[in-house]
């Protein structure tokens, strides 16, 4: 299989989880549509590995898996501190960060 | 030997300065003295060292370090003793031990610490004034005329609780400024043509170059420096401060105001008599600024009522003969003058301040009179000097006032010699008025005792004495209780005690033979004092090449000595005019004695039938008056509404402001962005991302 397929598979990823950071007013939805981004670009990486003929590709997958992990770990815990707090999940009740 | 001179006066200073305080007045007091009297034994024996040497070449010099280089120009802190200034040396430490012993009687009812500042203040004018005279360039000179500047602004100011006395001290300061601004200008308009500061090589480049009879750059120089005399030495325009100065203490109007300080300008236009002499035009305005500043002060000396005033409008007077002379070219007999006016002015002002000394502050003159039989001591000095400065025959001013007159009109300037011997007339009468009115007569003082009675004697006074719109009665400079007049009781009056009667005595016999050095060829005499400065004025070295720089080489052809006249060819004028000025002296004292002594109502009657003259001068001229409408006030004007409310305020504060407003006004706008949504975040962090990566792709 050519390398374009896989990268346009990975774009159309891609741009699905940006619509969702973006249209969704839902925290966890958000959270999950940063995985979708996350595995889009890890797509890339694997393809662009098999491709150079290197396991580099799939070696930073695992490290960006784990920092995924990590980070839907920490998002997690944050967002049911933010819910506890005003008993809502939608990002634009969360705007008193500001001048 | 030369630098102890002035840096013996100096440590005086420091000691009183730092350690005054916790000296009893016995040893600050003696201390400021004795420095002051060694330091004259050391100038005496200098000059004496001075004297053996030929005349031609009569010079001490002494350098103390390299004080400035750059570049190619070098300056040294240098001194030199040569004719001239050993008569300036000479006249400021004998005349100043003098006035510093008179200090420690006239001062002691200061506390220790006051006693100790006004002594280290009256120490360190000496030094500055010794480096004035001394120093062998001009930017040594300013740095004493600056400094004599500083102390006569600190000794006015002495008194300073009192507003007048620092209102007058800052006068002084300020209209000096206005002159030291034109003397800087003057200095390095010298530099730049001369490329040299000294005055032995200016005077010597001068020599070869031709008189300027246009308006040039040697005329420009000169009145520069001139404009500069005129503050220090109180001419027209700039006399206005020196009267208000008599606000200080006595000692230092005589010190300061009358015999050094003030003759600074005078002695200047001697140092730089060759530049001077090659800008006649100048030389005309010094004649005719001289002249007019003697016969105007001359005038409102007639009328004052305070005794210092009176003296402080002689002192400019006759600093006016000075210019006079230095303006027609008789260099010699300015400084001559110069030097027996240090002699009777400075008895004069002392002898006023053992006058007010004995009555206890009061200086207004109608409250004075017949105070010839309570302070004889003072009475007879005081008199010896007002026959003196009235230029009667045979005492010293006679011989320096004659001259100046008499050079005056051989070099063939008539209206200005009339000006002169009108003012001499003046300084007759005023002077003479002063002796009759504070001496003779009734008593008028406080408590007076004599034939009057006490009663009618402070009756007198008070219709005397508060009948007009006086001029400000001054408040006791010496902080004694007033005298309380008991009806049939009478105060007694000291007369000055010994250290203050040693100086009178002393300045009043200098009074009278001063002027023995110079006496001139029509009274059989050899001018030695004139021949002694001429060298100076001369640049000496006449018809040797020169060795400096760019005028080596160059054989000095025009070799005509300053002061030119064959000794002998007007001797017969001379003694005509010098019996003219003598009978006009006499005359003035004839016509005082009339009118203030014998027909006491003419002076009232006179003043009331020309009530615009009187008031005219008693109020001098108005010339404060005008100065403060044409010149204080509009800089007032423009300072407050252009230069505080316009610029100040509108540009640099609106400059600050306006910065702060710009920024809060684009932070009003900018703040939007920062809304607090994360959604909007990652909008832009996507925004920025995509189009960091088109302008890569594109590119």
């Amino acid at each position: 299989m050519p390398i374009g397929h896989y990268l346009v598979l990975s774009g159309l990823l891609f741009a699905i989880g940006t619509a969702g950071v973006f249209l969704r007013r839902n925290l966890i939805t958000l959270l999950l549509s940063v995985e979708i981004m996350l595995n889009a670009v890890n797509l890339a990486f694997v393809a662009f590995g098999r491709v150079a003929g290197t396991n580099d590709g799939q070696i930073i997958t695992f490290f960006v898996m784990t920092v995924a992990a990590a980070e839907a770990a920490v998002g997690l815990a944050l967002v049911i501190g933010l819910f506890r707090h005003r008993e809502s999940l939608n990002p634009e009740a969360f705007t008193s960060l500001k001048w | 030997m030369l630098a102890l001179i002035p840096l013996l006066p100096f440590a005086g200073f420091l000691v009183n300065a730092f350690v005054g305080k916790r000296l009893p007045k016995s040893i600050s007091g003696g201390l400021a003295t004795g420095v002051m009297a060694i330091s004259f034994v050391i100038a005496v024996m200098q000059v004496l060292a001075l004297a053996g040497m030929p005349p031609e070449n009569r010079q001490i010099n002494q350098t103390l370090f390299t004080w400035i280089t750059a570049g190619d120009f070098s300056l040294d802190l240098a001194l030199r003793l040569d004719a001239l200034s050993a008569v300036m040396i000479l006249v400021i430490t004998g005349i100043g031990s003098l006035i510093h012993l008179y200090s420690t009687s006239y001062m002691h009812d200061e506390t220790d610490p006051e006693f100790a500042r006004y002594f280290s203040y009256l120490n360190l004018f000496c030094f500055f004034m010794l480096m004035l005279v001394l120093g062998s360039n001009v930017l040594v000179m300013f740095v004493g005329w600056e400094g004599v500047g500083l102390c006569s602004y600190l000794l006015i100011g002495y008194y300073y609780e009192k507003p007048s006395a620092s209102d007058a001290a800052k006068k002084a300061f300020v209209v000096n400024r206005v002159g030291d601004f034109a003397f800087i200008l003057g200095a390095l308009l010298l530099l730049v043509t001369f490329n040299s500061l000294d005055f032995y090589t200016i005077a010597l480049a001068v020599k070869a170059m031709p008189q300027e009879v246009t308006f040039g750059t040697l005329s420009l120089i000169t009145l520069l420096l001139f404009i500069g005399a005129t503050g220090k030495s109180a001419q027209i325009p700039l006399y206005v401060w020196l009267p208000d100065a008599m606000e200080g203490p006595t000692p230092v109007s005589a010190l300061i105001h009358a015999a050094t300080m003030v003759t600074a300008g005078v002695y200047m236009i001697g140092r730089n008599a060759m530049l001077f002499e090659h800008a006649p035009i100048t030389l005309t305005i010094v004649a005719i600024i001289g002249a007019a500043t003697a016969l105007f002060a001359g005038t409102i000396g007639l009328v004052q009522n305070d005794i210092k005033r009176v003296l402080a409008y002689s002192t400019v007077s006759q600093l006016g003969y000075m210019f006079l002379a230095m303006g027609v070219g008789a260099y010699g007999a300015g400084i001559f003058h110069l030097y027996t006016h240090a002699f009777f002015k400075a008895c004069l002002f002392l002898g006023s301040g053992a006058v007010i000394h004995a009555l206890h502050g009061e200086q207004d003159i109608r409250n004075m009179g017949g105070l010839k039989k309570h302070i004889p001591i003072t009475y007879w000095t005081f008199v010896i000097a007002s026959v003196a400065i009235a230029g009667v025959p045979f005492l010293s001013g006679f011989f320096s006032k004659d001259e100046i007159l008499f050079e005056t009109f051989v070099e063939g300037h008539q209206v200005l010699w009339v000006m002169g011997v009108l003012t001499s007339l003046l300084t007759a009468t005023y002077m003479f008025r002063l002796v009759h009115l504070t001496f003779h007569g009734e008593e008028r003082f406080a408590g007076a005792t004599g034939a009057t009675g006490a009663t009618s004697a402070t009756g007198a006074a008070s219709a005397h004495g508060h009948a007009h719109a006086a001029p400000a009665a001054h408040v006791a400079p010496v902080a004694h209780v007033a005298p309380v007049a008991h009806a049939g009781h009478g105060v007694h009056l000291h007369d000055a005690p010994w250290p203050m009667a040693t100086a009178l005595i002393v300045l009043a016999l200098g009074s009278i033979l001063a002027g023995y050095v110079g006496v001139p060829h029509a009274l059989g005499g050899h001018n030695n004092f004139g021949a002694w400065l001429t060298p100076v004025f001369n640049a000496t070295n006449c018809g040797q090449t020169t060795t400096t720089g760019a005028l080596a080489g160059i054989a000095i052809e025009e070799c005509t000595p300053v002061e030119e006249r064959d000794p002998e060819e007007h001797a017969g004028l001379e003694l005509g005019l010098m019996i003219v000025s003598s009978l006009i002296a006499l005359a003035g004292i004839g016509l005082a004695t009339y009118l203030w002594l014998k027909h006491k109502e003419i002076p009232a009657r006179m003043a009331a039938q020309y009530p615009g003259v009187h008031r005219l001068l008693l109020n001098k001229y108005y010339v404060d008056e005008v100065y403060d409408a044409t010149i204080i006030q509009p800089i007032k004007v423009v300072s407050t509404e252009g230069l505080w409310r316009g610029f100040d305020v509108k540009v640099i504060d609106g400059a600050v402001n306006g910065a702060g407003y710009l920024v809060s006004g684009v932070s009003i706008v900018l703040r939007l962005l920062q809304n607090g949504s994360v959604k909007t975040y990652a909008a832009s962090m996507f925004v920025g991302t995509v189009a960091i990566l088109a302008y890569y792709l594109w590119r």
